[in-house]
């Protein structure tokens, strides 16, 4: 368990410097110079020059990084002009385009982008499961076809397909809904909701077939194993076989796939949260790499390669613990 | 005593793509109350699908089920034509089952006490407490140590033994009238499996339970039941007291059968007795030694020593006979004679040259005198290679031209049994022993001065595994070879053996010529393993 | 007694690899209705799309003229007529507010789309089967490593490396190739995970150890034995990963940050129809019913594959 820790924690720091040190690879080898977007048209070379001193880009790539990650430990002091502002650690820096720190950036960002996925991960969740659980214990009768055919299309749906095609048949056909804007749930928790079923409904037909097939088989390869031949011998009935023994067997699996997932659900989430406009992390990824906010992205990097390793610690912890037999090293 | 289970004309029936199969074909037999009768065969004779059909558990499967299979005497249930929820009220309560592998039988996720007391309580009613109470205390009637506390463990902390201890404590929580016992003894090691015979005999006598015991292995139904029932292709060849039917079997299959078995106390081999004088050490190991790490407590890690500086040396000419139980090290000792795996300490030499710490190159040249035989005869072969080229390869890596490798391996099919024509077919298509033949003309073909079998037997029917070890003595003859037999059959190895080591928890125990070991054996440990072996008749 | 009798065995259950082996995964693969129904879809598809523009002429239109006398002004260039202008001139209609021809810019999409999948397979081919086997091969040291590498790959939304990479790489680049590259380069660690799972499987196999026994080199062994056994296997997961990299394109496309205008693709097309849905459904429809069908067809086809060569790793389940 202490060298499971350490190793997680060691494993953590290499990745985090790994990446940004990518992160600023690809920026450096790239001939895109995000001055010349903060400075917009009509821009001459010494309001470039000055832009360039401001932003450190004068500066070599590695001593830019450097400051990064040492801001990422002490915090930094930035000066524009007379005026010093100190960064505390831990300092992501501040936006090239906006000028705004990138630790409040994200932070803003975050709570849509965790309604979306956190509504979504239940409604998923839940559906997968009752699907892929009717779906083994009815298999190959009719209920069983349809649900493979739900989960053949829903895996084979890209999300701004199934997101587009909701759109049109509940706001343009129906009108049984506005165009989803967001309304965060402090203020108006029915509206908050409102807004968002049809992105939580989205990136739920993906997932929850994963889910189903996940759980399918699952249940179907735990339900051929000895045990359950065992309890079966000794005449438990059928509602405990399934619901105690078997289910134990077939969903204590799933606990890692939402880690192991993580990635996918992430791009998922950014592909429905642009789709529907919702101001989330998603589209904040989109627009500073389009516009060569290196901060931003080194930021967006680093908070994105935190969550991957704690998604999966929390799914290693959670799985040791239901499951007695796993030993973590 | 009282009939408690009449079994009257069973069949089983499955439809394939090619029609009806009959797993079981009219079985009948009394079973009394306190009795023990043995069902025995070879793989596919249908003795375990018998034993599943006794507790309906065919009913999901698409087979089926004919005749009559009356429990409790004249006036009890008839289980074939119960519905689901009477043959579920059956289950456990009249008629238990335990089965062959006891580290899958038991639901890894719950305590053991837990799953005893959810069976208890399916068929008693009893409350929570009630249950509880009542799986320790059939935890500590079979025999689980400091039962109310290792009634909260989780099977995985039980060994095999433990395990199986468990499962009879489940099936007695309900004192059912008979125990259905599936190859209960065939994944533990001998001295375990004695244990278990004995706890089954002891419960019998004190419980009145019935037991039905199926089994390969003739030794274990002489042991333990009191009538013994033959079965080959689904039906009953012979059936009757046991002591009857393996003195003097009636049936030819039944004798062919017990000639097949190698036996304690059979007269050996002539051919063996025979023997010129052992020559000079082939191969001598000094304080051979390797350990495994893991990860261990915290940030220790362990080290398990799974052979410990052992010492021998293998004579021109013999077969040293290697024997221990699972984890005693034997498939790890051989590995490091032929050079598959580096020791992690100690000295191999082969023919006056020392091995160990060769280079690589050198290290091939020296690892065509010595060959191996596999247990496994599916993954000894690879499928997507002829068995004619799985025996050729060896020449070719060698640099024997292409033309001649064929001829040689069409050659060495010949002379293990096999038939040539069939060069290019794939290993699939033949059977599990003939793979095995394929096993040893692929190890011969280089004409090695020593030959290793790791369990090369083991995973083979008595009557397949009398051949091959035939097959093994002519070819010992003919080529000369030195042999290096691993087992953990103490009969087997007391039949090809001249001299025995054994081994136990990675230490050479014992070493000996195998008329002075089994006659007179010098350590305790080999002596309890002897007297663990079941005895034929 | 025959040996034979003794060992009952079924000859469904041939080995992975052996040429009975792949005489029956064809078999199985023929009797499996929707994955026929997938192969002639993707080959209609990919001929459709080969054909582009001959189809096209055909049609006697193409991908970049405007249309804008098709379009009604006083609703924001909404085409004409009902199903988005769709008519004997334009097959499927004319986007709005230029007026181009669908059914071309759809063809033309189709072109990138599958060759944009098919090229990003080699790659990740290439990428995943060279780390895998290292991986498989390499001792303890490179195992564990690369292991880790693997796994990271895996977890890691690597689409936003992606488009951080797309939104910087100059224009002039050709698109479909960047997209090759990137989608390759960040999405190869199923292949080398299967890759180094088979490699490991059957390096512990005892045919292997005979091998080694009879003095093979490694790497006769490598090729002789192991690679055989493990390349059916991750082929047939190669062909799963194709109809992946064409939602992945899709996707970037979508983004912003994949194919341009004046080119199309599917994607880039849903892109700009996100803001139509409700004018010009039409407009929503071909696109997304195109990349859908076309989804659909080779997710069938691959997991037929995959099927008839493991039911139970199957999408459809056992079957």
């Amino acid at each position: 368990m202490t060298r499971y820790l350490l190793r997680r924690l060691g494993s953590l720091l290499v990745l985090l410097v790994v990446m940004t040190a990518v992160v600023y690879g690809i920026f450096y080898a790239i001939p895109a110079d995000p001055a010349v977007l903060v400075c917009g048209k009509g821009c001459d070379g010494g309001q470039l020059a000055s832009i360039h001193h401001k932003l450190g880009l004068d500066q070599p790539i590695t001593t830019q990084y450097w400051h990064f990650l040492e801001g990422l430990v002490a915090g930094r002091d930035y000066s524009s002009g007379p005026d010093v502002s100190h960064c505390a650690a831990p300092c992501l820096g501040y936006s090239f385009q906006t000028d705004l720190p990138v630790l409040s950036l994200i932070a803003q960002r975050l709570p849509v982008s965790l309604s979306l996925t956190a509504g979504a991960l239940v409604l998923w969740t839940v559906t997968g499961v009752a699907l892929g659980l009717v779906s083994a214990l009815r298999e190959r009768r009719l209920t069983d076809r349809l649900i493979t055919v739900f989960v053949l299309g829903g895996l084979g749906t890209p999300v701004f397909v199934s997101g587009l095609l909701l759109l049109m048949v509940f706001c343009g056909w129906l009108r049984w809904l506005d165009f989803p804007v967001y309304v965060p749930l402090t203020e108006d928790p029915a509206g908050w909701a409102r807004n968002l079923v049809l992105p939580w409904l989205t990136l739920t037909i993906l997932q929850s077939a994963i889910f189903t097939r996940l759980t399918h088989t699952g249940m179907l390869e735990t339900l051929s194993e000895d045990h359950i031949r065992t309890v079966r011998a000794y005449g438990l009935p059928e509602r405990r076989v399934i619901g105690r023994h078997a289910l134990r067997g077939a969903l204590t699996p799933l606990i890692s796939i939402n880690a192991v997932e993580f990635g996918a659900v992430l791009v998922n989430a950014m592909l429905t949260e642009t789709l529907f406009g919702l101001p989330g992390i998603g589209q904040l990824i989109v627009q500073s790499s389009n516009n060569v906010d290196l901060p931003v992205v080194a930021g967006l990097t680093l908070t994105a390669g935190l969550a991957v390793v704690l998604a999966n610690t929390a799914a290693d912890l959670l799985y040791a613990a239901v499951d007695r037999r796993v030993v973590l090293t | 005593m009282s009939v408690v289970l009449s079994v009257r004309d069973l069949s089983v029936e499955y439809s394939t793509g090619e029609g009806a199969f009959r797993a079981v074909d009219g079985v009948s037999f009394d079973l009394a109350a306190g009795a023990a009768l043995g069902v025995v065969g070879e793989s596919g004779s249908g003795k375990s699908t018998t034993a599943l059909a006794l507790l309906g558990l065919h009913r999901t499967t698409g087979a089926r089920v004919t005749g009559r299979i009356l429990l409790g005497g004249p006036d009890g249930v008839e289980v074939n034509g119960l519905d689901g929820e009477g043959v579920r009220r059956v289950r456990g309560r009249r008629i238990a089952m335990i089965f062959q592998d006891p580290m899958t039988a038991l639901d890894p996720y719950y305590r053991i006490g837990d799953q005893i007391a959810e069976v208890h309580r399916a068929h008693s009613g009893a409350d929570r407490r009630a249950a509880w109470a009542r799986a320790v205390e059939v935890l500590d009637r079979v025999g689980i140590p400091d039962a109310a506390r290792r009634a909260r463990a989780r099977p995985h902390e039980f060994s095999g033994g433990m395990r199986q201890r468990a499962l009879i404590a489940m099936a007695l929580a309900c004192e059912p009238e008979v125990l259905v016992a599936d190859e209960p003894t065939s994944a533990l090691d001998v001295t375990v499996q004695a244990q278990i015979l004995d706890l089954l005999d002891e419960l019998r006598a004190d419980t009145g339970m019935a037991l039905l015991l199926v089994t390969h292995d003739l030794g274990v139904v002489s042991r333990s039941a009191d009538e013994v029932l033959v079965m080959h292709r689904g039906r009953v060849v012979e059936q009757g007291p046991v002591r009857e039917v393996l003195r003097a079997p009636a049936r030819p299959y039944t004798r062919a059968l017990l000639d097949a078995v190698p036996r304690l106390d059979a007269p050996r081999h002539a051919r063996r007795d025979a023997r010129r004088d052992p020559g000079e050490p082939l191969l001598t190991v000094t304080g051979l030694t390797r350990e495994f790490r893991r990860p261990g407590r915290g940030l220790r890690r362990e080290t398990t020593r799974a052979v410990d500086a052992v010492s021998l040396d293998v004579r021109r000419g013999e077969t040293l006979g290697v024997v221990g139980e699972s984890g005693s090290g034997k498939t790890t000792l051989v590995r490091m004679m032929v050079g598959l795996l580096p020791p992690t300490s100690g000295r191999i030499v082969f023919d006056g040259e020392t091995v160990t710490g060769l280079p690589e190159k050198r290290l091939r040249q020296v690892r065509r005198e010595m060959q191996m035989v596999f247990q496994d005869p599916v993954s000894s072969l690879n499928p997507r290679r002829t068995v004619g080229d799985a025996i050729a390869d060896p020449l070719r890596v060698r640099g024997v031209p292409d033309g001649e490798a064929r001829r040689t391996a069409r050659e060495l099919m010949e002379r293990v049994g096999l038939e040539p024509a069939r060069h290019d077919r794939y290993p699939h298509e033949f059977s599990g022993g003939q793979c095995q033949r394929v096993g040893i003309a692929r190890a011969l073909a280089l004409r090695p001065r020593l030959l290793v079998c790791d369990e090369a037997v083991s995973a083979l029917d008595v009557s397949t595994q009398a051949q091959i070890l035939d097959l093994l003595g002519d070819v010992q003859e003919d080529y000369g070879l030195t042999i290096v037999f691993v087992s953990h059959d103490l009969a087997v190895i007391r039949q090809v053996s001249d001299r025995v080591a054994v081994l136990r928890g990675g230490a050479l125990v014992e070493l000996a010529e195998v008329e002075e070991l089994y006659a007179a054996p010098a350590h305790e440990y080999t002596r309890s393993l002897l007297a663990a072996v079941p005895a034929l008749a | 007694m025959s040996e034979v009798l003794a060992e009952v065995r079924d000859p469904g259950a041939a080995v992975s690899g052996s040429p009975a082996r792949a005489r029956q995964v064809l078999r199985r693969l023929r009797s499996d209705r929707p994955a026929m129904a997938g192969l002639i879809v993707t080959g209609v598809l990919v001929l459709a799309a080969v054909l582009a523009p001959l189809l096209t002429a055909l049609e006697g239109q193409d991908t970049t003229t405007f249309h804008t006398q098709l379009l009604d002004s006083a609703r924001g260039g909404v085409p004409r007529g009902a199903l988005g202008g769709a008519g004997a001139d334009h097959w499927l209609g004319v986007e709005p507010t230029t007026g181009r021809d669908l059914f071309a810019r759809a063809l033309y999409g189709a072109r990138i789309s599958f060759a944009v999948a098919f090229g990003t397979l080699v790659v990740q081919l290439l990428l995943g089967v060279a780390v895998g086997l290292a991986a498989g091969f390499g001792g303890r040291w490179a195992d564990a490593t690369l292991g880790r590498l693997i796994d990271l790959a895996i977890s890691f939304p690597q689409l936003m490396f992606a488009i951080a990479l797309l939104a910087i790489v100059p224009q002039s680049f050709p698109r479909p190739v960047l997209l090759m590259l990137v989608i390759g380069l960040f999405n190869w660690g199923g292949t080398a995970r299967l890759t180094r799972g088979q490699v490991l499987s059957l390096k512990s196999r005892d045919y292997v150890a005979a091998a080694r026994l009879s003095g093979a080199s490694p790497g006769r062994i490598a090729l002789r034995e192991i690679l055989p056994g493990a390349l059916p296997q991750v082929l047939t997961y190669a062909a799963i990963l194709l109809p992946g990299n064409m939602v992945s394109e899709a996707g970037l496309s979508f983004l912003g940050v994949g194919v341009h205008p004046p080119a199309s693709s599917w994607g880039q097309m849903l892109s700009t129809a996100t803001t139509w849905f409700r004018a010009d459904p039409m407009y929503v429809l071909v696109p997304g019913l195109s990349l859908l069908t076309a989804v659909l067809a080779f997710t069938l086809l691959a997991d037929g594959l995959r099927a008839a060569l493991d039911p139970k790793a199957s999408l459809r389940g056992r079957r």
